[in-house]
């Protein structure tokens, strides 16, 4: 070994569940990374995502992200350790009346058109797989490939896998700065080849320019009470909560756990970082889950905590170069999807990295765009 | 009032005094896993007054109930160990 240390290909910024991914991704194709995070792994909006690995199609990009990181999710779902609670459960979007069932089609055909397995319950087939749900409901899309897993225990795994490929982790190293080949962590300018900016919702604060805000939610997560809840059930209208950026709206999503616990969503707002639990948004959340589920009034919840999604424009991520900047790599604005989009991010970004070819169309994820957006309008 | 009232424990019939906790009852009883923890270990009261949580059993199918916070009742139906 030489006294001078080698410094490292890469150093990603961020040991979020994204960072982490991508750590993995670029150790196994060869560079030597330093992941470094002000906190612990997966300790800021990874501790506050639900887990859901779900397909959504908001928009045909969005589906492609989504479905590619499912598969990939499900391909790794043999190896990740019981830590990762990883639970096949599939998603149960539920539509309440006959208008949303029309919806519910809508969305099988667009599924199964492009290779999604999903299937439309009636209201008896949903009632069977969901006993504790409201009756009447008018139907539901099952989504049988959708899985739940616990964040902070999957983001732990993908940077331990990293660290096994030869990636070096330092916690508790706050990232002041990103300049051309070097991040700047207390006083002292560290080279690197690249830098991966992954830091969520607070990327904009290393990478001046990225359209990115915290979009706060609000998680609820009740005592044991096996078998109330068996699939992730979300109903039709969680899209339309996710995609418009209105200033505060609430959607019914729960998932089983594998302790038995039922963790209960969602809430969306637009305040800042202010972390306070909201008890005004967090009573409607709840009042909303015991509309669709009338057995969790009785239900004891253990803990509330709330989280800040890292929310676009165009509620899509940002992964590519930033070419405002020499050398310099975003992953980060994953919003409410980051658990799920981790593993397609972090292949995109690498194969871009890399030099390879990327399996899925990167263009509509490019950080670039939102600047020529921005121009355009300008 | 009877001075003695039976209640269910995991189905067995067991006769406790009318004024006990269910804590109280269900340690008489011979009961020690009130419930187990979310790693399998079995758990029984400590604190008495509501504030710990381990002494929570199901009781006529709610499950949660904490035990030192209840009176028994005649023919309550309490599970434990879950």
């Amino acid at each position: 070994m030489s006294g001078v240390a080698v410094p490292p290909d890469a150093v990603v910024v961020g040991a979020g569940i994204v960072g982490a991914a991508c750590a993995l991704e670029l150790a196994r194709a060869g560079l030597r990374v330093l992941v470094l995070d002000a906190g612990d792994v997966g300790g800021g909006t990874t501790a506050a995502g639900m887990g859901h690995l779900v397909v959504m199609d908001d928009s045909e990009e969005q589906f492609a992200l989504t479905a590619y990181s499912v598969r990939l999710w499900r391909e790794l779902a043999p190896s990740l350790p019981p830590e990762c609670e990883f639970d096949p459960c599939g998603t149960l979007w539920i539509a309440a009346d006959a208008a949303q069932l029309e919806a519910v089609r809508r969305k099988h055909e667009a599924y199964t058109a492009r290779g999604v397995a999903a299937e439309v319950l009636d209201g008896a087939a949903l009632a069977a797989c969901e006993p504790a749900l409201r009756a009447p409901l008018a139907g539901a899309l099952l989504v049988p490939g959708d899985a739940v897993l616990y964040p902070p225990g999957a983001a732990r795994h993908l940077l331990a896998e990293a660290c096994r490929a030869g990636a070096v982790f330092r916690g508790g190293s706050r990232v002041d700065a990103i300049r051309p080949g070097a991040v700047v962590v207390g006083g002292r300018a560290l080279p690197a080849g690249i830098v991966v900016n992954a830091a969520g919702a607070a990327a904009p604060e290393l990478t001046p320019g990225l359209p990115i805000v915290p979009r706060k939610g609000h998680l609820a997560i009740t005592d044991r009470y096996p078998g109330l809840c068996r699939h992730q059930i979300v109903e039709l209208g969680y899209l339309q909560s996710a995609h418009e950026m209105t200033a505060e709206s609430v959607a019914f999503n729960v998932q089983p756990r594998r302790t038995g616990q039922v963790l209960i969503g969602s809430s969306r707002e637009l305040v800042g970082w202010d972390p306070a639990t909201n008890r005004a948004v967090l009573g409607r959340m709840l009042e909303r889950a015991v509309h669709f589920m009338p057995a969790l009034a009785a239900a004891s919840v253990i803990r509330v905590w709330t989280g800040f999604r890292p929310a676009t424009p165009d509620k899509l991520p940002l992964i590519g170069p930033w070419e405002e900047m020499e050398g310099v790599w975003v992953a980060a604005g994953h919003e409410g999807l980051g658990i799920t989009t981790s593993l397609g991010t972090a292949r995109l970004l690498a194969d871009l990295i890399t030099g390879r070819t990327p399996a899925i169309d990167p263009a509509p994820y490019a950080p670039m765009r939102v600047l020529s957006a921005a121009r355009r309008h300008g | 009032m009877s001075d003695v009232v039976e209640i269910h424990v995991n189905g067995r019939a067991v006769r406790v005094p009318a004024s006990a906790s269910l804590a109280a009852a269900l340690l008489a009883a011979g009961e020690s896993a009130f419930r187990r923890s979310v790693t399998g270990a079995p758990r029984a009261p400590l604190c008495g007054m509501g504030i710990c949580y381990e002494c929570r059993v199901t009781v006529n199918g709610v499950a949660h109930v904490r035990a030192c916070l209840e009176t028994v009742a005649p023919g309550m139906d309490v599970v434990t160990g879950g």
